[in-house]
């Protein structure tokens, strides 16, 4: 499903020196399988994940998303396979604010023209959203914008998740909840997932862990 | 997916309704004030071309006396008979009653149709100029033109030709004749394009006469009046700019909040040409919506001032201009297209940067606040760059549009050093401030100066346009009215009915006036183009009174003598022409310049000769109006309507000439009047929506402030105190650049336009009065954002730091 051949990447540390956050890194994960990244904080797993998603080009190395290498991708065309073949989810959510919950969450599949009525009945049903569906972002809470970011990633039925630090603006409680109902859609999906977390507890429930350390990936 | 793109940016202006009622509106006043203003130019040139077509046969040359007087019947036949292919035209204006002054044409019909020399407008066919002919005899006359000779005696049947100007009145030669009483009168004949071979030279046939060619009438109009229009043009481009301000702040905080938008939507898969797309597709969908919106106004604007507009231009250069609007569908066009262009220029900076934009750049609403910091030193470039080139503009340039280059490149020069100038006095307020609080008064308004820097710019273009204007104005009146005091010496001024009762008039008037000074007038050409020359008598009137600036010494004896020539400012600034140079005059001898008078009554050139020399030069000139200098008007006007029966409007005093000239000079400046005050409420819009836009992004700023103890009402007056400062700095720095506008359009504008240079006044009342107009444009612009923040609940401005997580 998605593939690193010897990833490089390094950003210039303002001294004129250069700091390097991938070191010849590789990877392959399989269609349904979930895989954590986990690392110290600035190790690079933002940046690991935005390559991932055709967001921000590697210095060397490859990304393959089912055998498409995206060096050879345009942006349109790049832009095509994250609509149609990604779902992300954003620390930050990243909704939209003006659109309102219900929009949101159809919003990517309706781009991709992946559009499923009964599928995302049944997303928001299981994400608990029914009630807020007419509400816009600044009116949900943390956790409800969360669910509608996780929502709007699956609604596509992409074949690829990536998530970045998915619960981190939430509290333990809301987290444990909303990780929970998030594994098991990505199961249902049988979509394959790689996310970054900080959280040991949260790696822990997924399939596979990978630490980023010194710009290498580790088992 | 593009339905996808564009839901999403368009539901932003569904949450921010004030953002985009300001977009709409400066689109809307943008586009009115310039349609408006092409709406007036368009219609008083179309006039123009008619008038063109009906007095001249624009192209066509005219045969005329030497001697400027009049041509008759026998000298139509004498040309005929030669073989000249000619069309008579009489020409006169109708002694009628009410406001309009009506000239009546009298043609050939059936020589001007077989010649191909029509005289009666591009709508009259050949049926309606054979209806002239044919009993019982039609004249034909423009709608308006009708209405206002409603009632007058003695004319024939009037039928209606849209295609004439108002105050035209076409009929029959032989009508005309017999209407103006001037039996076998002749003022001039068309010349057809195609003469035969072998005719007899005119010199031959007609020593008296000569062939003029080249633009006359309605051409000649156009010309003179392009001034005119040019300044009209300048204030619809300045209203249009200031629009843009509008639209373009309006767009670019737009942009600037929706970059997170952005960011998410690229991310997700929506891809940056689509996105462009979508941009482009949103901004010109509000561009047509405002376009059509905008060039309706513009229509209502134009319907509202083309009656001013109209009179302006007759009074001061005899323009028929109707009054009611008849507009093209290729106006409506442009309107469209330049409210489409306005916008596409006012986007093309956040287009432009859209597509510069990383895909993980800040998604962060106020880096566009920080980017006009960072580019404050861009601009304060530019607008020294541009002020260096109005410097050498005004140093170097001739001409109109020199001028008109020197006033823009000086106002943007202006505008863009604003903010700059703005930021200065603001943290010099800061650091001169006392207290905490005042520090942080002064230090937050320059804070929130990147985000109403388009606004202020917009409101010292406007308030800099109105003082500069009013000062032009206001010169203008001071110099014009003191200037009349001096040409209209006499107290009377008559015009005898026909010039057969001349004579009598003028034996009855040497045994009643203390002097008698005739006003005898040849139309010609000067230097530069036609002009008219005067003769005058050798009185103490004109020596004593007329309003020279310049002249040698003996000068008035050598006009009187015939050995000099006077001229006017217009023709001596134009052509160069000082004392000691030398003026040909039309059909006559060349002589020295010995002075140069000063006239604002007209932009075309003048001269004055002595009364003998203009006798026998110009013989055939037009002589009915004299001047009169007596002690007892009153009794001089009753005594000369007992005798001849003069009709009142033959009887002028002095100050009923000065009070039509003010009232016209007044009537010339209402145009801009009013296009400085609609400018000027742009300009209050601007900083009203501004304001507005601003208001919610003002929180995460107000809040600390209330959390650390002031009240909700002590930040609002503060807000509003704010704005009240930033409004009169932006007076303050407007008045300099409002002083140097109206010394460029002075010295430099007026000069190019009408030729003369008025010296500058001032007059700080105005400015005064300026001053609180933009206060008042200011206060009730903050009133709304500070009222909304007195009625702020607490929890909205605790929800800032509930965001902070």
């Amino acid at each position: 499903m998605l593939e690193l051949r010897g990833l490089n990447k390094a950003f210039a540390d303002g001294n004129g020196g250069r700091i390097a956050v991938l070191r010849d890194a590789s990877l392959a994960i399989a269609p349904g399988e979930t895989v954590a990244l986990t690392g110290e904080s600035g190790s690079g797993k933002s940046t690991a994940l935005h390559i991932c998603a055709g967001l921000e080009p590697p210095d060397s190395g490859e990304v393959l998303i089912d055998g498409v290498a995206l060096s050879g991708l345009g942006d349109g065309a790049r832009a095509a396979l994250r609509r149609d073949r990604i779902g992300l989810v954003f620390q930050q959510f990243n909704l939209i604010p003006a659109l309102d919950a219900r929009a949101n969450l159809e919003f990517q599949a309706k781009l991709a023209g992946r559009f499923d009525a009964d599928w995302c009945a049944a997303l928001t049903e299981r994400l608990g959203l029914s009630d807020v569906l007419n509400r816009y972002p600044e009116q949900l809470s943390g956790g409800q914008q969360q669910r509608v970011a996780i929502g709007r990633a699956l609604a596509g039925r992409p074949g690829l998740i990536l998530a970045d630090e998915p619960t981190g603006n939430l509290d333990e409680a809301g987290s444990t909840a909303v990780m929970a109902l998030f594994l098991d859609l990505v199961a249902e999906t049988g979509a394959a997932l790689l996310m970054v977390t900080h959280s040991e507890r949260l790696a822990a429930r997924l399939g596979r862990r990978l630490r980023l350390s010194g710009g290498r990936l580790a088992q | 997916m593009m339905t996808q793109i564009l839901r999403a940016l368009l539901a932003h202006w569904r949450h921010r309704p004030v953002q985009l009622l300001s977009l709409l509106a400066g689109l809307v006043l943008a586009t009115a004030l310039w349609s408006g203003v092409q709406a007036i130019n368009a219609e008083a040139r179309a006039s123009y071309g008619r008038a063109a077509s009906l007095a001249g046969q624009a192209g066509l040359g005219r045969i005329v006396a030497r001697d400027g007087g009049l041509l008759g019947d026998t000298d139509f036949v004498a040309l005929r008979r030669a073989g000249w292919i000619v069309s008579p035209v009489l020409e006169a204006r109708l002694r009628n009653p009410g406001p309009m002054r009506v000239r009546v044409i009298g043609v050939e019909p059936v020589t001007a149709l077989a010649n191909g020399t029509t005289s009666a407008g591009p709508e009259a066919g050949s049926a309606a100029l054979l209806a002239l002919i044919t009993p019982p005899g039609e004249a034909l006359a423009a709608p308006e033109t009708i209405a206002a000779l409603a009632g007058v005696a003695g004319l024939p049947p009037l039928r209606e030709s849209a295609g004439l100007p108002p105050g035209r009145l076409v009929m029959d030669i032989g009508q005309a004749q017999a209407l103006l009483a001037m039996e076998g009168a002749v003022s001039h004949m068309v010349v057809a394009a195609d003469q035969p071979l072998g005719r007899a030279p005119l010199a031959e046939v007609l020593p008296g006469a000569v062939l003029k060619t080249g633009p006359v009438g309605g051409a000649d109009l156009a010309r003179l009046t392009d001034s005119f229009h040019l300044n009209l043009t300048a204030f619809g481009l300045l209203s249009f700019a200031v629009g843009l301000f509008i639209v373009h702040g309006a767009i670019g905080l737009a942009f600037e909040q929706r970059r997170p938008l952005f960011r998410t939507l690229r991310a997700i898969g929506a891809p940056l040409r689509g996105l462009v797309a979508a941009l482009l597709v949103e901004v010109l969908v509000l561009a047509l919506i405002t376009g059509l919106a905008g060039v309706a106004l513009g229509y209502v604007i134009a319907a509202a001032l083309l009656p001013d507009v109209a009179a302006t231009l007759r009074g001061l250069y005899g323009a028929a201009v109707p009054g009611t609007l008849s507009l093209s569908p290729l106006w409506w066009l442009g309107g469209l297209g330049v409210a489409l262009a306005g916008a596409l220029i006012a986007a093309a900076q956040s287009l432009w940067r859209l597509t510069r934009l990383g895909l993980l750049a800040p998604a962060q609403p106020r880096a566009w606040s920080r980017a006009a910091l960072r580019a404050q030193r861009w601009q304060g470039a530019v607008a020294g760059a541009l002020a260096a080139l109005a410097l050498g503009l005004a140093l170097t340039g001739t001409g109109l549009v020199a001028g008109f280059a020197t006033l823009g490149a000086m106002l943007l020069s202006a505008a863009l050093a604003l903010p700059l100038v703005l930021s200065g006095l603001l943290a010099l307020a800061a650091r001169r401030a006392r207290g905490d609080l005042a520090r942080w008064f002064w230090a937050d308004a320059r804070h929130q100066l990147p985000g109403l820097s388009l606004a202020l710019m917009a409101l010292l273009l406007a308030v800099a346009a109105n003082i500069g204007v009013s000062t032009m104005v206001g010169s203008f009146r001071q110099t014009f009215t003191g200037w009349l005091d001096q040409r209209l010496a006499s107290e009377l001024y008559v015009e005898a009915v026909s010039p057969a009762d001349v004579p009598a008039l003028r034996t009855f008037l040497n045994d009643r006036a203390e002097a008698v000074l005739p006003i005898w007038v040849a139309e010609g050409a000067l230097p530069g183009g036609a002009g008219a020359v005067y003769g005058v008598a050798d009185h103490a009137t004109y020596r004593d009174n007329w309003p020279m600036l310049s002249i040698v010494p003996g000068g008035w004896d050598a006009v009187a003598a015939g050995d000099a020539v006077l001229i006017n400012e217009q023709l001596s600034r134009r052509q160069h022409l000082t004392p000691g140079d030398t003026l040909t005059l039309p059909g006559g001898p060349d002589l020295p310049i010995v002075g140069v008078y000063s006239d604002y009554g007209n932009p075309r050139g003048q001269a004055m000769i002595g009364l003998a020399l203009f006798d026998w030069l110009y013989p055939g000139s037009e002589r009915r109006r004299f001047a009169l200098r007596t002690d007892t008007p009153e009794d001089l006007r009753a005594a000369l309507v007992g005798e001849f029966g003069l009709p009142a409007a033959n009887i002028v005093d002095q100050a009923a000439i000065k009070r039509q000239s003010l009232q016209v000079f007044d009537r010339t400046f209402t145009v801009t009047a009013a296009l400085n005050a609609l400018t000027l409420g742009v300009a209050g819009v601007a900083i009203l929506s501004s304001m507005l836009t601003l208001a919610a992004m003002r929180l995460p700023q107000l809040a600390p402030v209330w959390a650390l103890g002031l009240t909700r009402r002590r930040l609002a007056g503060l807000e509003l105190a704010r704005a009240l400062a930033l409004t009169a700095l932006t007076a303050l720095v407007a008045l300099p650049v409002g002083l140097l506008l109206a010394w460029l359009l002075l010295a430099v504008v007026n000069v190019a336009a009408f030729g003369w240079r008025l010296p500058m006044t001032v007059f700080p009342g105005d400015w005064l009065r300026l001053f609180a107009l933009a206060l008042l444009a200011g206060g009730l612009a903050a009133l709304w954002p500070a009222l909304r923040l007195l009625r702020l609940p607490p929890a909205a401005l605790l929800r800032v730091f509930a965001n902070e997580r």
